[in-house]
């Protein structure tokens, strides 16, 4: 009985394969995800070991950098939406980490390509949540309202005694402590308009740098750790994030 | 059209094949018993294709764990330092090889090693995977001191091995891979996952205002902040299963995934423990320093060493630590001590 199953599976697979000369090109996209530090880039080689300078002149290392990218849209020209399925953990110690390759198809054609940093609330207090974000220690604690990080930036600064200090520039949903309230910081990206003509992979870079630089010039002495449950540092970090950290990179189709 | 023929070919030879099944014995698939929280919360455990969990698999592997034939004079199987009462470790800092000798670091516990998801195992993530694990104490001289040549020949030459490899495996020809294959597949059934915490997060039971304040510490980034290495109620494995330096030490005797990476920047990171069974479990960290927990709390409150590559989130290491308050300690401590899983180290499917 089984046999035949398969047998009946197998033929109806067949049976799909061949037609496939449409008018409009049937296209896939991934998207690869850089770092750079103002234009240099920033490899995994580079974690403990490169010393980068902030807008204050503060002279700092990275050890980790993980962030979370989701609702990664296509709007054509006539204003309808692609939003791809899912979300991405970029984990710059994972090669494996730095792609996302959603199943959808689009047709080819000019697009604006937008994208959020973090999980908008909806997304961030969904129920139940997300098995493989809890698995990679993701999460963020439910005294400070729950949900996930958007992203978390470590390492080392030199601080005013000339010490070298930890940082953990942390960034989650803005917690107000009076109202018990999650403020969305997170916030949706405009990466600009893009022609697909082909299968294709297109490059967003993130420029570590501009966490630092605008509109608030960062200063780790006053803020490098324990900034989750600091909300003005939230929003602060957020309003550098939209400004200037994300753009386009090269397309290769 | 090729592609196509051949599908079919291979579809026809597949069925030729599913008669045979009579002659050799089939071992049952198993499957891991999951608990609910981690049903819930995490991404599905690890089973490698190649070895498959089954019945008489896992049965070997226990068989084996507990039996002393693996060790170059029958005076030592892996359970002696990985005892079932002990979460699967021992009570010794060092643990003591067959020779007497005495190795640098504590004997591990035993658990969840299926939700190891990068398979890094061993303090400093030397071993690849369980079963590669495996091959080790055999042969380490300070440990079972044996050769898998001689290990593999008494076990064929066992009354009952050969029989039980064939129902494994359905080969009669014991090597090390067999070996290491049951070894894993008993390995992954140890799964602890029913302490009172867990049970409070079923609805199922009540903490103390002390186990509450203790968790909130353990969650709280202006207190312990522990979470970010060692799980939290949405990372029930109680571990990130990563590596890092807690500051421990100035100066490194032991350079932990420094000396697995060759790169510096890795010297003195070591793999964060899951703090389930610490009640069982003790001393604590990669050298068994620590007797009690109360060593460990201090440790991260006022006892932390600066060293290059201390974790960042170590961030007040200039001043010592968190510097939690004597209440903050001691539920800090009543918080770990629920994590603690009774069922686990009674479990009689788990003991000899
Ligand atoms: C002499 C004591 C001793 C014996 C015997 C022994 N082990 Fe271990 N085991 C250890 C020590 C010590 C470690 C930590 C090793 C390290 O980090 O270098 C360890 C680590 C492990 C780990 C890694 C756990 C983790 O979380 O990464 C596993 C699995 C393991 N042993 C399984 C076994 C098996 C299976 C046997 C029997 C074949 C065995 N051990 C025999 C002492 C022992
Ligand atoms: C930066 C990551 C990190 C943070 C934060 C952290 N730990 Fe750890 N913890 C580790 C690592 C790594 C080890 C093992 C270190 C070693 O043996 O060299 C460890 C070991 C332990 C152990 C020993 C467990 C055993 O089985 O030996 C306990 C208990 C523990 N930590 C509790 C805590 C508590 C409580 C906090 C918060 C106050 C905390 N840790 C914060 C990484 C961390």
């Amino acid at each position: 009985m089984k046999q035949y199953l398969i047998l009946f599976l197998s033929l109806l697979l067949f049976s799909c394969s061949s037609d496939n000369d449409e008018l409009t090109k049937e296209v896939t996209v991934k998207f690869n995800f850089t770092q750079n530090w103002d234009g240099t880039v920033i490899e995994k080689s580079d974690l403990s070991n490169t010393e980068y300078t902030n807008k204050l002149g503060t002279k700092l290392t990275i050890e980790k950098l993980r962030y979370l990218i989701s609702k990664i849209t296509l709007t054509n020209g006539a204003g309808v939406e692609t939003i791809f399925e899912g979300y991405k953990l970029v984990d710059i110690t994972e090669s494996e980490n730095l792609t996302f390759s959603p199943t959808e198809k689009i047709s080819e054609g000019a697009y604006n390509l937008s994208m959020t940093f973090g999980f908008n609330n909806a997304d961030n207090f969904k129920a139940g949540g997300y098995a493989d974000l809890n698995s990679a220690s993701w999460d963020v604690p439910d005294t400070l309202g729950g949900g996930y990080h958007y992203m978390q930036l470590e390492g080392k600064f030199l601080n005013k005694n000339i010490q070298q200090q930890g940082f953990a520039y942390h960034t989650i949903g803005a917690y107000n402590s009076t109202t018990k309230e999650v403020e969305d910081t997170s916030f949706t990206v405009d990466l600009g308009t893009i022609s697909i003509k082909n299968n294709a992979t297109i490059e967003v870079k993130m420029n570590v740098a501009e966490w630092f630089k605008n509109p608030n010039e960062w200063d780790l002495d006053v803020l490098n750790s324990m900034l989750m449950p600091n909300y003005d540092a939230q929003k602060l970090m957020s309003a550098n994030g939209k400004s200037g950290v994300f753009s386009l990179g090269n397309i290769s189709q | 059209m090729i592609k196509k023929s051949i599908y079919t070919l291979l579809l026809l030879l597949l069925m030729s094949c599913s008669s045979k099944e009579e002659d050799v014995y089939t071992p049952k698939p198993a499957s891991l018993k999951i608990p609910e929280l981690f049903q819930q919360k995490l991404i599905a455990p690890v089973i490698p294709t190649n070895n498959p969990l089954t019945e008489e698999g896992i049965a070997l592997g226990k068989k084996l764990f507990f039996d002393k034939i693996l060790s170059k004079d029958n005076t030592q199987s892996c359970a002696t330092c990985h005892n079932p009462k002990k979460a699967f470790t021992d009570e010794n800092r060092f643990s003591d090889g067959v020779n007497g000798t005495f190795g640098t670091r504590n004997s591990m516990p035993i658990f969840n090693l299926a939700w190891n998801f990068d398979e890094r195992f061993a303090w400093d993530g030397k071993e690849l995977s369980l079963e590669r694990q495996a091959l080790e104490p055999v042969r380490n001289p300070i440990e079972m001191h044996s050769k898998w040549t001689n290990v593999t020949e008494r076990l064929q030459n066992h009354s009952e091995y050969p029989t039980l490899f064939q129902q494994a495996f359905g080969v009669s020809k014991i090597d090390s891979t067999l070996v290491t294959k049951a070894l894993a597949q008993f390995e992954r059934t140890l799964i602890s996952g029913n302490s009172k915490f867990d049970q409070f997060l079923l609805g199922k039971a009540q903490l103390t205002p002390e186990e509450q304040n203790g968790f909130d510490v353990f969650m709280d980034e202006t207190r312990g902040d522990c979470f970010h290495c060692h799980g939290s109620n949405n990372n029930p494995l109680w571990t990130d299963n990563k590596f890092h330096n807690n500051g421990l030490d100035a100066v490194f005797s032991d350079l932990g995934l420094g000396k697995v990476t060759g790169d510096p920047n890795d010297n003195g990171k070591f793999r964060s423990p899951s703090l389930r069974n610490l009640k069982f479990t003790a001393p604590y960290m990669h050298d068994g320093r620590f007797a009690t927990l109360d060593e460990v709390i201090n440790h991260y409150s006022t006892g932390l060493k600066s060293s290059p590559t201390i974790d960042p989130l170590m961030k007040k290491v200039n001043q010592g630590g968190v510097n939690l308050s004597d209440k903050d300690k001691a539920d800090l401590k009543a918080f770990l001590l629920s994590l603690s899983d009774n069922d686990f180290v009674a479990n009689p499917n788990f003991q000899e």
